[in-house]
């Protein structure tokens, strides 16, 4: 099975390892303080209603952050 | 860093109670204080917490120019010991610009919990920086911060600004996460798997798909009932031994006085201070209540689970939280804006949260719905004024999101659930307390004597008659307010709101010439129907609050024009909303 490109696409549950982001400069910084960056381990705990936010765990941090968001954390194959 | 106990740690060193959240950013005005060190003054400044020195966001451009601006002897660096593995960033960037600086790592006992190790003393060494792993919220590890504070301070050079900041930060920025990671490998082990079990059941629960927003509701609603349980009896006898002392002792003590004077004291004065206290204990548990349920985490879960449906009417989880703080009191819910970075989201927020019943209006719904109402549907009435402000936020905005469009990236962190100790919740609720005493206080002494001398101007004039200023002006308004069932009198006390609504029931007492409560409700209810209480609370909940979150307004959004669009557009819809009400019910009963 092919491995989900995005943060966006992986499934509740897995985990994954950020490859790169494709983020504006502001963005970019907020997620690699929070600890999302190249080479970490992200896991899917929950999505949120309605189309709502992703709950996910870096490191020792967890984080919410909108679909739309995650969808532009690639992970690595 | 957000959201790792600085403010809990600036109020144990300092003794001063400045706001405490745990809500990433919140912490907007510097505050400042003395911190004694045996013998030793030193000034100990609350920076906002930040992620990142070169960070893009507001509070970081603040730290930056604060530093830039400011020399200071020794920074002090609060990081969250559990999340080293980020967090060291801000440590590491410190070190660059040649900062003298000591490093807390805070929540060292919740580390300790979930299986993190740190070895201090390496960390220390690595980083050039006396690095102590200490517990803020539990006073451990504060004195040997305090001692090594000191040491550094005697030994530290000159006070001394960074030069060129940001160019010394750009060229070390490249190998700052190899410097993080290296630090890390060398010091800190971090646990196998998640050992927080107590947050992940507990969210398993909370966050669940389909509980999730029913509970969040649930636990509101138990909350605001409880605050009522407790705080309207307790409320109502404290009202009624305030009123006793007026009789039994101010009375007796002013009788010497002129009338007109004696009057003024004790109707005007004491008795607008008299209901505005008697409202305290209802005040501090709602504020006890909020800090609570800010400091355990749940608020911010509440953003994740409001934020789908938050987004649809161009709003975030951010907004929402932001609005219900905003039921304490409007004025720092608005400040709290600032956290976010795109204006047609911070503008939409801002045009939003006037519209949450905060405790100053809450203090007039309490009065009136026992005037007109029997306790059960009070409380029904009650409950329907915070539905209307929900209502007429939404609606606002759905409204304006066309013309304020945002795109701004939502990514906060959640931290794990805590359990708020009893002294820093006691401690919140009396600072939060104390400042709308002496708020309220300031803004009736001079509401009420307004209030007063236009009742009784022109000099010889019968108190509160058509002839009066009050009854002119009350007259002068009618065109306008008389289709929405406001008669001169409350015409009146509204006027006054647009400063305060504290002032409102003060208004009141003195425009009936009633100073004991009772009176005052049965003179009310004799020259006010119920469908005219219903429109003057509404009008009450949606125009203006007061003009103090007007001139927050104006200075956040530092627009004129937007300031004079959010009072036009509460009153509109004020009273459009107060006309559809009142000749509803008055053509239906």
């Amino acid at each position: 099975m092919e491995a989900p490109a995005r943060l966006v696409d992986l499934p509740t549950g897995a985990t994954g390892t950020v490859a790169s982001l494709s983020a504006d400069q502001g963005l970019r910084q907020r997620l690699e303080a929070l600890g999302l960056r190249p080479g970490q381990a992200v896991q899917v705990l929950r999505r949120g209603w309605w189309s709502g936010p992703l709950h996910v765990r870096v490191g020792m941090t967890e984080l919410m952050l909108r679909r739309r968001d995650a969808a532009r954390v690639s992970l690595a194959a | 860093m957000p959201n790792t106990g600085k403010s809990t740690l600036f109020n144990r060193l300092t003794g001063h109670h400045a706001h405490i959240g745990n809500w990433p950013g919140l912490t907007v005005d510097l505050m400042q204080a003395e911190l004694q060190l045996s013998g030793r003054n030193v000034q100990l400044v609350d920076l906002p917490g930040i992620y990142d020195l070169r960070g893009h966001s507001d509070d970081e451009a603040v730290v930056r120019r604060f530093l830039e601006q400011t020399p200071v002897d020794l920074v002090l660096v609060v990081l969250n010991a559990s999340q080293l593995d980020r967090q060291l960033r801000l440590a590491l960037q410190v070190q660059q610009l040649g900062l003298p600086a000591v490093v807390a790592l805070n929540m060292a006992d919740e580390a300790a919990r979930f299986g993190v190790s740190i070895n201090a003393e390496s960390l220390g060494a690595a980083l050039g920086q006396p690095v102590l792993p200490l517990s803020a919220k539990y006073r451990q590890g504060l004195e040997t911060l305090q001692h090594t504070l000191l040491e550094q301070l005697e030994a530290g050079p000159m006070a001394a600004v960074p030069e060129q900041l940001e160019e010394r930060l750009a060229a070390a920025d490249a190998d700052l996460e190899g410097a993080m990671a290296a630090l890390v490998e060398r010091s800190v082990t971090l646990p196998g798997r998640w050992r927080d079990s107590r947050s992940r059941r507990l969210d398993a629960v909370l966050l669940h798909p389909l509980l999730g927003l029913p509970l969040f509701f649930l636990a509101m609603a138990l909350m605001f009932q409880g605050i009522y349980a407790i705080g309207v009896p307790v409320q109502e006898a404290l009202g009624g031994l305030l009123d006793q002392f007026g009789q039994l002792v101010l009375k007796p003590l002013l009788a010497p006085l002129p009338a007109l004077l004696q009057g003024f004291l004790l109707e005007g004065h004491y008795q607008g201070l008299g209901t505005v206290m008697a409202f305290l204990p209802v005040i501090a548990l709602f504020f006890l209540a909020m800090g609570v349920v800010e400091d355990s985490g749940y608020l911010s879960r509440a953003a994740y689970l409001m934020d789908a449906f938050m987004e649809r009417i161009g709003l975030d989880g951010r907004s929402f939280v932001l609005s219900l703080m905003g039921f304490g009191c409007n004025v720092p819910a608005i400040l709290g804006t600032r956290v976010m970075r795109d204006r047609g989201l911070r503008l939409l927020s801002m045009l939003v949260i006037p519209f949450s019943l905060c405790s100053a209006r809450l203090n007039v719904f309490l009065f009136m719905a026992a005037v007109f109402f029997p306790p059960r549907i009070g409380g029904l009435v009650i409950f329907g004024l915070y539905l209307m402000s929900c209502v007429a936020a939404m609606l606002t905005a759905l409204l304006f999101r066309g013309r304020f469009p945002s795109n701004e990236p939502l990514v906060l962190e959640l931290p794990p659930y805590r359990l708020p100790t009893a002294g820093q919740m006691l401690s919140r609720a009396w600072s939060e307390v104390k400042h709308f005493w002496l708020w309220s206080r300031r803004f009736i002494i001079f509401g009420v004597v307004a209030v007063w001398l236009l009742n009784n101007l022109p000099v010889g004039v019968e108190p509160a008659s058509s002839a009066s200023l009050a009854g002119q002006l009350g007259r002068f308004t009618q065109p306008l307010l008389a289709p929405i069932g406001i008669n001169p009198k409350l015409a009146v006390a509204l006027l006054f709101g647009f400063i305060a609504k504290e002032i409102v029931l003060g208004g009141l007492a003195v425009i009936y010439g009633q100073a004991d409560p009772a009176a005052l409700s049965r003179a009310i209810a004799s020259d006010v129907s119920w469908p005219q209480a219903v429109s003057f609370m509404l009008f009450t909940l949606l125009y203006t609050p007061c003009l103090s979150t007007v001139a927050v307004i104006r200075s956040e959004s530092k627009k004129l024009s937007f300031t004079l669009l959010s009072v036009a557009w509460s009153l509109l819809l004020a009273w459009l909303v107060s006309f559809v009400a009142f000749q509803t019910i008055t053509r239906l009963s």
